[in-house]
């Protein structure tokens, strides 16, 4: 739908400027998009292309590749249930089920409303908490589904403030003060760290 | 019937210079103990001593990614024997290689199952069937039944990714070659995977095509059916097709070429891995403009202008008025043109029109290129000498992308791959300035004075429009002890030669051992210069006692009604040379035009003698490229109608003249120019048709270039803009509209600007601007353009919706135009 | 099973639930039994940065030396030796450390908890690290999907620049190394760490292959480059602190130090645990009382994953093998990222197999011919055996495809009973890297140990056929 805004912009510069190499920064600027939009839209892609300095084909060909960014609008949540051997041994098929019965779509799908998209996931690392979900990337674990239906009213009933949109991954952002910056450097800028040269034992004088 | 394609598989390696070996890598292969070059992959060493290893991914040209995993091969460095990609191993002493063990068998049976899995089975009606990697591996190491009872992967059938390149993505086996060659050889990475895992699929932003001058390329190294060139598309099958190995004469550079023919009819052209010279690509003008000599529009026979306008006629008849034109005295008689025809054919009108008839009004350039005894007498490199590792390379003038574009491929992968540096001394930014060490852009009708102020040191302060840090790094560069090379064209066609030229002198002032490469872009202008068509050369070699006009002078001298006759040999004035108005009163006031021509052209139309020549495809000849390489163009199909050979028109019109030449076949023409011409005098021609790149002529100048005090430009007005007029390589040009693929593909005309010139105006891209020149204006399209100086408006030669020859004068030093807002 | 009222106070603590304190000793999850064990302030409290501070006043070669002593085994899953690995970086500037939280593995949750609970730990060990290799910008990639370990090691990492621990002049010194927090977006591959490095970079991300692309010589930009895991790293402040011989009197000689194990499945107290290398048996581990306390439902054991999804499996013959790397492997599997999933017999292993098929299959980069095409087929065939529409042939084909991928014999442990051998881990592979050859391990396993289970389904499949 959009480019990123004026203040995102800033944003994705502040980011740019942390790596060596602007297309680097590509994931992070990608999840900045889906922050903004809730998903990538190709208008976006082509100005992180501007941005980073490289083709909008290649900023496609890196979004396309991981699963997290999502092309078209999706869901205010999105429901994704671990179905990985861990959770499958304790109930994660039939949890899936039954949320695709609760919400009436199948995994991929988007409710009528719009307010939730369902996946059917691998691992996200909750193993021992199993069954276990994710909405927007926080956990919810050891699920019943009783408990499953009482997350969707909450949602629904926008009891579940802590939550954010989807798109939103940290709330919180490394920002570096610049005077705090010890200093990114090109790869091709080489040399030691002066502090590395000066720390070295002294190369023993030759035997 | 397998096809015999030398060195034409995309997987083809070079032949290798056998004692490279002297110093080989010893190891093992199948029992044999055998060395390898150093650094040589496996896969190649194993071809070279005989074994073919199966491959997809791998091509020698690009880097390898070892994704297809069809070479795998059982090999041991010590620690046990594993399968390892060939194409990823360089070899190491005492490597021991078993292809034909079992495990290498299974293996490669195995990924041969895979990739064939969901591919699918639809080879009688591929555009590949017959000459397709993925078949001939199937067939020889396959494991016959499939036991894939699933659905196959599915994808909408061919989609364009491009004008001239259709994907089929069913057929694609991800190797990654196209892509790669995309990214890593053209440097336009348009198209690109996208997707993951079984669903990867290649393909374009949306709405972004692979709008590549060299998109052909990915059609030739697809080793499967899944790229297609919509030019070639259910044309041919393989097995109908007849071969020969020929050169690329739309540009200098002169790219070694396959021309595949069907029924008489050039349906293909293919690039040959030259070492020399294009390393196997070529630009998609070299590869399709064939589609040309197909045209309905062709000359088929002679013309003579009647009453009812131009009418056909009998060859003697045209050649009997012909002889009457040339029949006046020497001085009264221009000849422009010269650069499209073979040696052969150049030679055979050089030696009439010189050697016999003394005419010194001859010109192959159309004012848009530089003096031959300049050019022709600059110490030469190849371009392998330029594109040596850790050299330097200044380019003076022109944007090699556009106008000799298989030369910038290799300049590129010097640049980008084998550090070689690049200092960018053009009126603008290039298509190499983001793999250059340096760009700057001096303004027009300034770059004489940089380059001097670069030899005289003089560094601290700006100069035509070039920052001093500049100056001192190119001056640094240029003094770093690295081999230099000079590449010299025309950038642009609104100021006058004479401040490249003075940029000449001053480089070779900077860098005394410098060694230059021609950029002059005309086809086999390279072979014309040697044969006299510039003012000031002579025939037979050597600079000559009475310089005659040069084409400009020509058409003034044909303007003020002090010419005759103007033979114009494959040249068209009218569209083609920077001033438009003085072209057309030439050729109305000339008493006689005779062209020998291709197409009827706007000039030829105005002619009143036309002469149907043969084409590139249709006569045997020789070229000769921008380093003074020989190579060989071959005849694969048939002339149309009465069109004949240049050489043959040249010796029927000396029968009429009076002054016959004793030319009866291609071998006497030859041997005439051994003896005439003393560059010739020493060739083997023999070595013309041997496979390989051709061999280099020895130039033993007897001078040097004699360069006069540098010109001044006059200051700029203050409210007008400096005139940049470049080329394109999609344009107006003759063969590129007469070639139905391409006929499109030239850009709409406007004016660019850079950003502060826009602001200034106020105005944005995609506005309309007015712009006025003494005495004319027109309304045209604004563009932004990053890289442009202030100051500066560039308007590109020869686009629809704009002649910028109109506007242009042969009298100005610096052409400059005013932009108003509408 | 509990409810989710007992859950609710859990979700949005600020750090990972499911670790159990098993009295053992501890090395990297000492604070784990704070709330605010995430904070600088608790760090700080608990000697947080005091390794850091000491390995500033030593060389950064002595630095190294102590961990090489100490014999620190990664923990991404090859347990290389890490001193050994820094050793390999050619005197090459710049050069980057990029540290591997991408955990993903099935099975494996660890270095998520340690993101979260101790994220400053994480960053002085990354530190130390740089310090010892004489480089200035370390690279932490954490997995895309966990938000809450981007938070919070976001947090700790703005608290250490301000407090003056990362970023110019460190403690004061002359030292200045950035930590730049950088995160994936789903792809299992990306902690294979040259698919990490072409991540980082902005691209797909796909392996390399090594040779010749080992990333100590030439990786993230083609420079040097250490890749480790997260646990790796979060031992080196203690390591630090107290040096390598106190390091190495946990675990074994070989197997030295603790590591975090995650056990989920049938176990009746599933859990993340930190135990010592090489001296805990599986059995122990599966029914301890400090551990998980036996079967569920005191069930029968039917099959165990013993280091991740890549794993091959492992039965009750191997529930006295003790957790060392190299008895492990000589058996014919591996401990790999630390995840154990139990299974018991109610289990159907044709399902069970074909989920983690699927994962790998889902999660092919798509590079190498065989796993991108390989691993989608298994799944197919799988699938169609579950959905009873299995062939006769289907068993041999699924060995047949998974030669194709990973050729010889597969290890397997545990078939002398069946007069089969087991041959020596890892694999050969026709891949670039170890994924597809991956899926080949749940394959052989189960087809090898229960091979009557796939029969009975493509019987009745069969049988039905017949009747229709
Ligand atoms: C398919 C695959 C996935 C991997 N995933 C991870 C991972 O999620 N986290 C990790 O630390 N290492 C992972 N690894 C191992 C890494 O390649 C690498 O060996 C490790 O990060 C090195 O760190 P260490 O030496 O500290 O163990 C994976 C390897 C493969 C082949
Ligand atoms: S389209 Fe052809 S060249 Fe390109 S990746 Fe597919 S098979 Fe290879
Ligand atoms: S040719 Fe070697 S892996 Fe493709």
């Amino acid at each position: 739908m959009s480019r990123l805004s004026t203040e995102n912009e800033a944003l994705a510069r502040e980011i740019i400027a942390r790596y060596p190499r602007p297309k680097s920064a590509l994931i992070p600027l990608l999840h900045l998009v889906q922050e903004q939009d809730g998903y990538v839209a190709d208008d976006a892609m082509e100005h992180l292309a501007e941005l980073v300095g490289v083709t909008p084909a290649e900023v496609l060909g890196t979004c396309s590749f991981y699963e997290m960014f999502i092309r078209h609008p999706v869901g205010k949540y999105k429901i994704d249930v671990c179905t990985n051997l861990s959770c499958q041994l304790v109930g994660g098929e039939e949890l899936l089920h039954h949320a695709e019965q609760k919400l009436g779509i199948r995994p991929g799908g988007t409710t009528e409303d719009g307010m939730f998209t369902l996946e059917d996931v691998e691992c996200i690392a909750a193993c021992t908490e199993a069954p276990c979900l994710q909405v927007n990337y926080r956990y919810e674990y050891k699920l019943s589904n009783e408990d499953f239906d009482q997350l969707v009213d909450e949602l629904r009933q926008g009891d579940r403030p802590e939550i954010p949109n989807h798109g939103t991954l940290g709330l919180v952002r490394q920002h570096i003060a610049p005077d705090r910056l010890a200093g990114i450097a090109a790869p091709e800028v080489t040399g030691t760290p002066a502090w590395f040269a000066s720390r070295q034992p002294e190369p023993e004088a030759a035997k | 019937m397998p096809l015999s394609r030398p060195g034409l598989r995309p997987n083809s390696v070079t032949a290798t210079n056998a004692n490279e070996t002297e110093a080989g890598i010893p190891f093992i292969l199948n029992g044999k103990a055998l060395l390898a070059n150093s650094g040589e992959m496996l896969i190649d060493a194993c071809e070279r001593n005989g074994v073919h290893i199966p491959r997809f991914c791998y091509h020698p040209r690009m880097r390898p990614v070892g994704m297809c995993r069809m070479c795998l091969v059982e090999v041991d460095t010590g620690r046990g024997a594993g399968l390892q990609p060939s194409c990823m191993l360089t070899v190491s002493p005492e490597m021991v290689v078993n292809t034909e063990s079992t495990e290498t068998k299974q293996a490669q049976e195995g990924v041969l199952e895979l990739t064939l899995i969901n591919h699918p089975l639809d080879c009688p009606v591929c555009d590949k069937g017959g000459e397709c990697p993925l078949q001939d591996n199937a067939y020889a190491y396959g494991p016959g039944e499939s036991r894939f009872v699933e659905e196959k992967r599915h994808f909408e059938k061919p989609i364009s990714i491009s004008s001239l390149v259709q994907l089929d993505r069913e057929r694609c086996i991800l190797c990654d070659r196209c892509t790669r060659f995309a990214d890593e050889v053209a440097g336009d990475p348009l198209i690109h995977f996208i997707d993951r895992g079984s669903q990867t699929q290649v393909n374009t932003f949306p709405d972004h095509p692979f709008s590549s001058y060299f998109s052909g390329n990915t059609v030739q190294i697809c080793p499967v059916g899944a790229l297609t060139a919509s030019p070639y598309r259910f044309k041919a099958r393989p097995w109908d097709l007849a071969e020969t190995e020929s050169t690329a004469t739309v540009d200098s550079t002169g790219a070694r070429i396959v021309l595949q023919s069907s029924q008489d009819r050039l349906v293909r052209v293919l690039g040959v891995d030259s070492d020399a010279v294009n390393w196997s690509w070529l630009s998609d003008k070299e590869r399709f403009l064939h589609e040309a000599t197909d045209s309905n529009d062709r000359l088929t026979e002679p013309l003579v202008r009647s009453a009812d306008g131009l009418t056909p006629a009998r060859w003697t008849h045209a050649c009997e008025l012909v002889g009457d034109a040339l029949n006046v005295t020497a001085s009264q008689i221009g000849v422009i043109g010269g650069s499209r025809l073979p040696l052969e054919g150049q030679y055979a009108w050089a030696k009439l029109l010189r050697g016999e008839l003394g005419i010194s009004n001859v010109d192959a350039q159309l004012g848009d290129g530089l003096p031959g005894e300049v050019m022709l007498g600059l110490p030469r490199a190849t371009i392998a000498q330029a594109c040596a590792p850790a050299g330097v390379v200044l380019i003076l003038g022109a944007d090699p992308k556009e106008e000799l574009p298989s030369l910038y491929l290799r300049l590129r992968h010097a640049a980008s791959q084998d550090g070689t540096k690049i200092i960018e001394l053009t009126p603008r930014a290039t298509g190499l300035s983001p793999n250059a060490a340096i760009s700057a852009h001096p303004l027009p009708g300034q770059v004489g004075v940089v380059a001097a102020a670069i030899a005289d040191g003089k560094l601290d302060a700006e100069v035509g429009g070039v920052a001093p840090g500049q100056l001192g790094a190119i001056a640094e560069l240029l003094g770093s002890g690295a081999p230099v090379t000079v590449i010299v064209g025309r950038g642009n066609l609104a100021e006058s030669a004479s401040f490249t030229v003075d940029a000449i002198a001053a480089l070779q002032r900077a860098v005394p051992e410098a060694r230059f490469l021609s950029g002059l872009r005309r086809g086999n202008v390279h072979g014309a210069l040697e044969l006299g068509f510039a003012p000031g050369l002579a025939f037979g070699g050597g600079l000559s006692e009475d310089p005659g006009l040069d084409t400009a002078g020509i058409l003034r001298a044909a303007a003020n009604g002090e010419i005759e006759t103007l033979l114009l040999l494959a040249a068209d004035p009218l569209a083609d040379f920077p001033n438009s108005e003085l072209a057309a009163d030439a050729l109305k006031n000339v008493a006689t035009v005779v062209a020998v021509d291709t197409f009827l052209t706007a000039s030829t139309q105005q002619a009143n003698v036309v002469l149907p020549a043969a084409m590139t495809g249709e006569v045997d000849g020789a070229f000769l490229n921008l380093e003074g390489r020989l190579s060989p163009l071959r005849a694969k199909v048939s002339a149309p109608g009465q069109a004949r050979p240049d050489w043959m028109i040249a010796v029927e019109v000396s029968q009429s003249v009076g002054t016959p030449l004793d030319f009866g076949s291609i071998d006497d023409v030859r041997a005439g120019l051994a003896a005439d011409v003393s560059v010739f005098g020493s060739l083997n021609w023999d070595l013309l048709g041997a496979s390989g790149d051709g061999p280099l002529l020895e130039f033993n100048r007897t001078w040097e270039p004699q360069f006069g005090e540098p010109v001044v430009a006059p200051l700029p007005d203050g409210y007008g803009l400096r005139l940049i007029v470049d080329r394109k390589l999609w344009d107006l040009g003759t063969m590129v509209q007469q070639s139905e693929s391409l006929r499109d593909l030239p850009e709409v005309a406007a004016v660019h600007l850079c950003r502060q010139d826009l602001e200034g105006l106020g105005v944005s891209e995609g506005d309309d601007v007015l712009v006025e020149w003494s005495n004319g204006s027109q309304s045209l399209q604004v563009r932004r353009e990053v890289g442009l100086p202030r100051g500066v408006a560039r308007i590109p030669f020869r686009l629809p919706g704009f002649n910028v020859g109109d506007l242009l004068s042969s009298e100005d030093l610096v052409a400059e135009i005013r932009v108003t807002v509408t | 099973m509990s409810g989710r009222s007992s859950t609710a106070s859990n979700n949005y603590l600020p750090f990972a639930p499911g670790f159990v304190d098993n009295d053992g000793p501890k090395i990297v999850s000492t604070r784990f039994g704070y709330e605010d064990s995430h904070t600088l302030a608790r760090s700080l409290a608990t000697g947080g940065y005091d390794g850091l501070k000491l390995a500033l006043r030593r060389s950064p070669a002595e630095v190294a030396a102590e961990v090489k002593e100490a014999v620190l085994l990664g923990r991404g899953g090859a347990g290389f030796p890490a001193g050994i690995k820094w050793g390999f970086m050619p005197p090459v500037w710049p050069r980057y450390l990029v540290v591997n939280g991408d955990e993903s593995e099935p099975g494996t949750y660890k270095d998520r908890m340690l993101m979260e609970r101790d994220p400053h730990q994480l960053i002085e060990g990354s530190l130390i690290t740089c310090y010892a290799l004489g480089l200035n910008q370390c690279f932490l990639y954490v997995r895309g999907e966990m938000a809450q370990a981007q938070e919070n090691v976001a947090q700790a990492l703005n608290d250490a620049y301000a407090a003056g621990f990362v970023g110019k002049n460190i403690l004061g010194s002359d030292v200045s190394i950035d930590v730049v927090l950088h995160w994936g977006a789903g792809a299992y591959i990306v902690g294979e760490e040259t698919a990490l490095i072409e991540s980082l970079e902005g691209n797909r991300g796909m392996p390399r292959l090594k040779p010749p692309f080992f990333p100590a010589a030439k990786g993230l930009y083609m420079k040097p480059t250490i890749v480790n895991n997260v646990e790796t790293l979060a031992n080196v402040p203690w390591l630090m602190l107290n040096g390598a011989a106190e390091y190495r009197k946990f675990g074994s000689e070989a197997s030295p130090g603790t590591r975090m194990v995650a056990v989920s499945g049938h176990v009746k107290r599933p859990g993340v645990y930190e135990i010592e290398q090489g001296v805990v048996s599986f059995r122990d581990l599966f029914y301890g009382d400090n551990y998980c306390q036996g079967i569920r439902d005191d069930n029968e054991l039917k099959a165990f994953v013993p280091g991740g999804g890549s794993a091959p499996w492992f039965f009750e013959d191997q529930l006295d093998l003790l957790q060392e790397g190299r008895d492990v492997g000589s058996a014919g599997s591996m401990l790999g990222s630390g995840a154990l999933i139990v299974m018991d017999h109610t289990t159907d292993i044709v399902k069970a197999c074909l989920r983690l098929v699927r994962f790998f299959a889902r999660e092919s980069c798509g590079k190498c011919t065989p796993c991108r095409e390989g691993t989608a087929w298994e799944e197919k065939v799988l699938q169609r055996i579950l959905d009873g529409h299995g062939r006769p042939n289907d068993i041999d084909l699924l060995l047949e495809i998974g030669k194709n991928i990973s050729p010889g014999t597969y290890p397997v442990a545990s078939f002398a009973e069946q007069g089969l051998d087991t041959v020596p881990f890892p694999p050969k592979q026709t891949t670039i890297c170890p994924l597809g050859p991956s899926s080949v391990a749940p394959i052989t396993s189960a087809i090898r140990r229960f091979r009557g289970e796939f029969e009975a389904k493509i019987d009745a499949a069969q049988s039905a056929r017949v009747e229709a």
